[in-house]
């Protein structure tokens, strides 16, 4: 098992200045000096970066700088050899297909890692971490997967098993030695108070990560106005202050992303709509339809309406139609003169006038934007799930802990500890002391290539 | 002369093999160094207790005999835990030492193809790593097919009491001398263990005003499931129980360096859940006082069982010690506590048949594989004669499994995990404990029981009968149903049942707390067996529980199903740890679920295994 050598590009293959290409097993180094013209590779130390040109024959490929790193203190603890080009789609791919050719094989998606993992230098909650740090684009994602490295979670979570442990062990000693009446049986308040209290716990940790879907893939925003409004400047406004990608990209529902934007960290995924009116045109019908659909899915809505006309069916339909969203009622055009009344019913909402035009309180926005979504608490030392994985089961370990104030006043302790085992168990696959296969399989089919 | 299988030791381990292997139509041999003493109690007077006593149904429904000459010899009986779950409770007796043996005894002297014989096993005699029989220390030789080894505390058995140390068995018996570094030849991992076992007080000299009194139950209990009363509910003895006090401690941490344990005399390692009273005083300081039970070994002699009172303090101390309990200021010590140290192998080298990994043909049952108890005892011996005799007559070997049995529970444990201590069953080693029931025993073996040929057809088809009567009851339930009339609530109420809302059946009603089954005379009758009813009853109220259980006994279930061949190369399979490679090289389970159980084999060496195995087979 695990014979062979894999090869593949680490960094994002675009045309900046330096891209890596990456090789982990046995013949790395052996294959890395076939071609390279430069030291020879096999008598370099380990962890030194060697200047040289890789060749195809006679022909010089690139320039580039070579990092031997000898098995077994390396990432996958077996022999890797970095070799950074000069960047461009081009020669990378060039250095790949030359590497190939040579005997290495283009690596599966996340197998440097699922290598880490099965060679033993990483856990499985270190694991997925890896597969964050991949996955994440700004600081804030980053900041929680290096925190998930250095096991915080995993402490967390080992000491409530230890709780839950503990109350097992008070519980089983009452049962295996029922004749000694000197030792301290175990109460049901006892048994409830402690159960509520980790069950409390958990619930704090759950409702704290569940910002981190928001972290790690952004606020789906959608902009809702009526024609003419200031939405696509205010949209430009936004973009424009953060120099952030205006180039359509693929979001994560099947919505067209019109931009997206980075608020200290926290990516605002902006959606355009076709708008809610009513109207008898068929195409124009399943266009609101899909709308209605977006203002469903959005995490935000920003309900542009303009200072100066009244109140139009059209506003009063939009209003309408996200009166359960997350939303800010934004009003346009403050330098000219308020026609618009809104109903006292809005006034305890997010409510800001702004100026696309004159660039006034386009800040100020954001800082409700941040501050809807609480992220600044996120910055303390908490302790956090990083992943959908790890939420769902420590939302059924919950689930477990109630079960047992559920049923307490009507069940035999021993069977209160079967859900209190339970509970124990579903933790347990958060920080991988237990074994499931199923874990293993998903987590590596959710692996991208390269760390 | 040949035999088919030798079984060497008479003690409950020895009993059940031997039985077992002649019921099984082998011709057996039994050997012991006192025939007097078959079935003998060593230690405490009783049999059964959370866990151990279900161990003991769980030998009834095999066909083995410890149940049945139980209920023949009791001095008392209880159900323990029945404040707590159906699946925590268990029975435990008292038995008539006297009765016991006698009645042990007379089972095997009248047991077809099973013959007796006195004498010291010092050797076995090997061919080509298969053992072909014994040699004793008259160097008589005696061959076989099989050897079931059941030695007890007897190999290189030493006797402490302070510093006073010398060789022997229980009651002044000869040790083995050589069996266990013969054993070490062939390549045997011996360990050296320590039990113990507290004074006999002379009943006459205690004064029990001073004792709290505990009486067996008001109900008739039996363990074997014939149903079979042999005693008589009034008649049942009393047991006493007393608290140590703050002169005891005294004493004790006194004369702590004369005990032999602190004072350097034992090299044996003691169990961890049965400590000496100078343990428990070193260890739980801060108690002032520990409990003891005054317990009757006999109708037929005076001794008291000082049940907690187990030490290897000199005599002179014991009398001490004695005097300053509550009502035993004048008691006369029969027989003083003493510790025996004695050799045990490492039961990683055993297969989960019984059968050791290093000579074809030998199996090793009871304290010889590192357990304490009578209970674990027999159950062992029971699997190793079953399988001396599959193994003989090339038959499957019988493997039970956690989530079918606590034996199973507990010979997994041995062979996968080793000991450091005598270990001893609890419920808390059984992750499926609500499978493993004092009331489903024989639903969960009989079936097992009744295929290898120990459980007669008259037995199979009462049980047969009774598993029909449980589902039609079942189904009778469900069936009958109740509607929220005024009239009905009425009824129900005066059960102290709380009212309906909606039609319900009674099989549902069961499931609330505060219903018991026999409350539904009133809308049925309910003509069936209390044990029919008892069964149904926590089969229906705890349905939910126990279909949990199940779902996750099925998640092993599928990982015993993932064998791993006998010939596997842990060195040709790169990057498993190192400790991982080298465990598995040991103890070379035979499933992925137990190769996972093994400490120091970690999930990702599992993941490692279980890949290369996929790959070998694809590779085929």
């Amino acid at each position: 098992m695990q014979e062979d050598t894999i090869v593949a590009i680490s960094t994002a293959l675009s045309n900046s200045a330096i891209s890596i290409v990456r090789m982990s097993g046995k013949e790395s180094i052996s294959i890395a000096s076939k071609i390279f013209k430069g030291k020879n590779l096999e008598e370099v130390k380990s962890n030194t970066i060697n200047y040289g040109y890789i060749v195809d024959k006679d022909k010089i490929i690139d320039e580039v700088l070579v990092s031997i790193m000898r098995a077994p203190h390396t990432y996958t603890k077996e022999d890797i050899v970095e070799i950074n080009t000069h960047g461009g789609i081009i020669p990378t791919n060039n250095v790949l297909n030359l590497l190939i050719k040579n005997g290495a094989r283009m690596a599966e998606p996340g197998e440097f890692t699922k290598r880490a993992f099965l060679n033993g230098r990483i856990d499985l909650t270190q694991a997925e971490a890896v597969m964050d740090i991949i996955e994440s684009k700004t600081n804030y994602s980053n900041e929680l997967a290096l925190k998930e490295l250095t096991g915080d979670t995993k402490k967390y979570i080992q000491n409530l098993r230890q709780r839950l442990i503990n109350l097992i062990s008070q519980i089983e000693v009452n049962i295996d030695y029922p004749e000694y009446q000197d030792i301290e049986q175990i109460t049901y308040n006892k048994i409830q108070d402690e159960v509520r209290s980790i069950k409390n716990e958990l619930e704090i940790i759950i409702e704290d990560s569940k910002n981190i879907k928001i972290i790690k893939e952004g606020i789906t925003t959608l902009i809702l106005g009526k024609p003419n409004v200031g939405k696509s400047s205010l949209l430009n406004k936004l973009i424009k202050e953060e120099k952030a990608i205006v180039t359509e990209i693929e979001g994560t529902t099947r919505d067209i992303v019109e931009g997206q934007i980075n608020l200290n960290g926290i990516i605002l995924n902006l959606i355009d709509t076709a708008g809610i009116r009513q109207t008898d045109n068929k195409i124009e019908q399943i266009g609101i339809q899909k709308s209605k659909d977006k203002i469903k899915e959005a995490d935000l809505v920003i309900v542009v309406l303009d200072i100066s006309r009244k109140m139009s069916q059209e506003d009063i339909d939009i209003l309408e139609a996200t009166k359960d969203k997350t939303r800010i009622i934004v009003l346009n055009k403050n330098d000219l003169k308020q026609e618009l009344e809104l109903d006292k019913k809005f006034m305890n909402e997010n409510i800001i006038e702004i100026n696309t035009l004159k660039e006034i309180n386009i800040k100020p926005l954001k800082d409700i934007i941040k501050q809807m979504f609480e992220l600044g608490k996120i910055e303390d030392n908490k302790t956090l799930f990083a992943n959908q994985r790890q939420i769902n089961n420590a939302i059924k370990a919950k689930q477990s802990l109630e079960n047992v104030l559920n049923t307490i006043d009507s069940v035999p302790v021993d069977l209160l500890e079967i859900d209190i085992k339970d509970a124990l168990y579903t933790l347990g696959e958060i920080t991988g002391e237990n074994y499931n296969d199923e874990i293993l399989d998903n987590l590596f089919k959710n692996f991208c290539v390269g760390k | 002369m040949k035999y088919d299988i030798i079984v060497v030791g008479g003690g409950h381990a020895g009993c059940e093999a031997a039985l077992a292997a002649a019921r099984l139509k082998n011709k057996t041999l039994l050997i012991t160094s006192n025939i007097e003493n078959i079935a003998d109690a060593p230690c405490n007077p009783s049999i059964g207790g959370p866990a151990k006593g279900i161990v003991v149904r769980e030998i009834d429904a095999l066909g083995g005999q410890m149940g049945i000459n139980t209920d023949k010899s009791l001095l008392q009986i209880k159900m323990l835990n029945t404040k707590k779950g159906p699946a925590v409770q268990a029975l435990r007796a008292q038995i008539d030492k006297i009765t016991y043996k006698k009645n042990m005894q007379e089972t095997i002297k009248n047991q077809e193809n099973l013959e007796l014989k006195e004498a010291m096993v010092e050797d076995l005699i090997i061919k080509n790593n298969i053992v072909i029989g014994i040699k004793t220390d008259k160097n008589e030789e005696i061959y076989s097919k099989a050897v079931i080894l059941t030695t007890g505390t007897y190999l290189r058995g030493m006797i402490l009491a302070g510093s006073d140390k010398h060789p022997g068995g229980p009651h002044g018996e000869k040790e083995s001398k050589d069996l266990s570094n013969n054993l070490k030849k062939l390549g045997f991992n011996i360990i050296r263990l320590k039990t113990g076992t507290p004074q006999r007080i002379e009943k006459s000299s205690i004064n029990f005003s001073k004792a709290q009194v505990e009486k067996g139950d008001n109900e008739i209990r039996t363990f074997s499931y014939d149903n079979k009363a042999y005693y008589n509910i009034e008649n049942q003895e009393e047991c006493y129980l007393i608290y140590t006090n703050e002169k005891t401690h005294k004493i004790i941490k006194d004369h702590l360096n004369e005990s032999s344990m602190y004072g350097g005399f034992v090299e044996g390692i003691g169990p961890r859940y049965c400590p000496s009273i100078e343990d428990k005083v070193v260890r739980f300081a801060d108690k002032e006082k520990h409990q003891l039970f005054l317990e009757p070994e006999s109708k037929f002699y005076d001794d008291i069982y000082l049940q907690g009172f187990s030490t290897s303090m000199p005599h002179y101390v014991q009398e001490e010690m004695v005097h300053s309990l509550p009502g035993l200021e004048n008691a006369i010590i029969n027989k003083y506590a003493y510790a025996i140290e004695y050799d045990a192998i490492d039961p990683r080298q055993l297969k989960r048949s019984l059968e050791t990994k290093i000579i074809e043909n030998l199996f090793t049952a009871g304290q010889i594989n590192g357990t304490s108890g009578y209970e674990e005892a027999a159950g062992q011996g029971i699997i190793a004669g079953i399988n001396a005799s599959q193994k003989i007559n090339n038959k499957d070997c019988l493997i039970l499994k956690r989530y079918e049995s606590y034996i199973g529970v507990l010979i997994d444990d041995l062979v996968t995990k080793g000991i450091k201590d005598p270990y001893r069953l609890l419920t808390s080693r059984a992750e499926y404990r609500l499978l493993l029931r004092n009331d489903n025993a024989d639903l969960r073996l009989t079936e097992y029981g009744h295929e290898i040929g120990l459980i007669n057809e008259e037995r199979y088809n009462k049980f047969k009968e009774k598993k029909k009567l449980i589902n039609e009851l079942i189904n009778k339930l469900k069936e009958i149903k109740i509607n929220p009339t005024k009239e009905v609530n009425e009824k129900i109420n005066n059960s102290n049942i709380l009212k309906i809302k909606d039609t319900t059946s009674l099989y549902n009603l069961i499931k609330r707390p505060e219903v018991k089954i026999d409350d539904l005379k009133i809308f049925t009758d309910l003509n069936y067996e209390k044990e029919i009813k008892e069964e149904v009853e926590i089969q229906v109220k705890y349905e939910g529980y126990i279909e949990k259980e199940e779902k996750s006994a099925k998640r092993q279930k599928e990982a015993e199903e993932k064998k791993i061949p006998n010939n596997i190369d842990y060195n040709k399979i790169k990057n498993i740890a190192s400790e991982a490679r080298e465990k598995l090289n040991k103890i070379r389970p035979t499933t992925i679920a137990q190769a996972s159980r093994i400490s120091g084999v970690n999930p990702a060496d599992i993941s490692i295994l279980m890949i290369y195995l996929k790959k070998e087979a694809s590779n085929e």
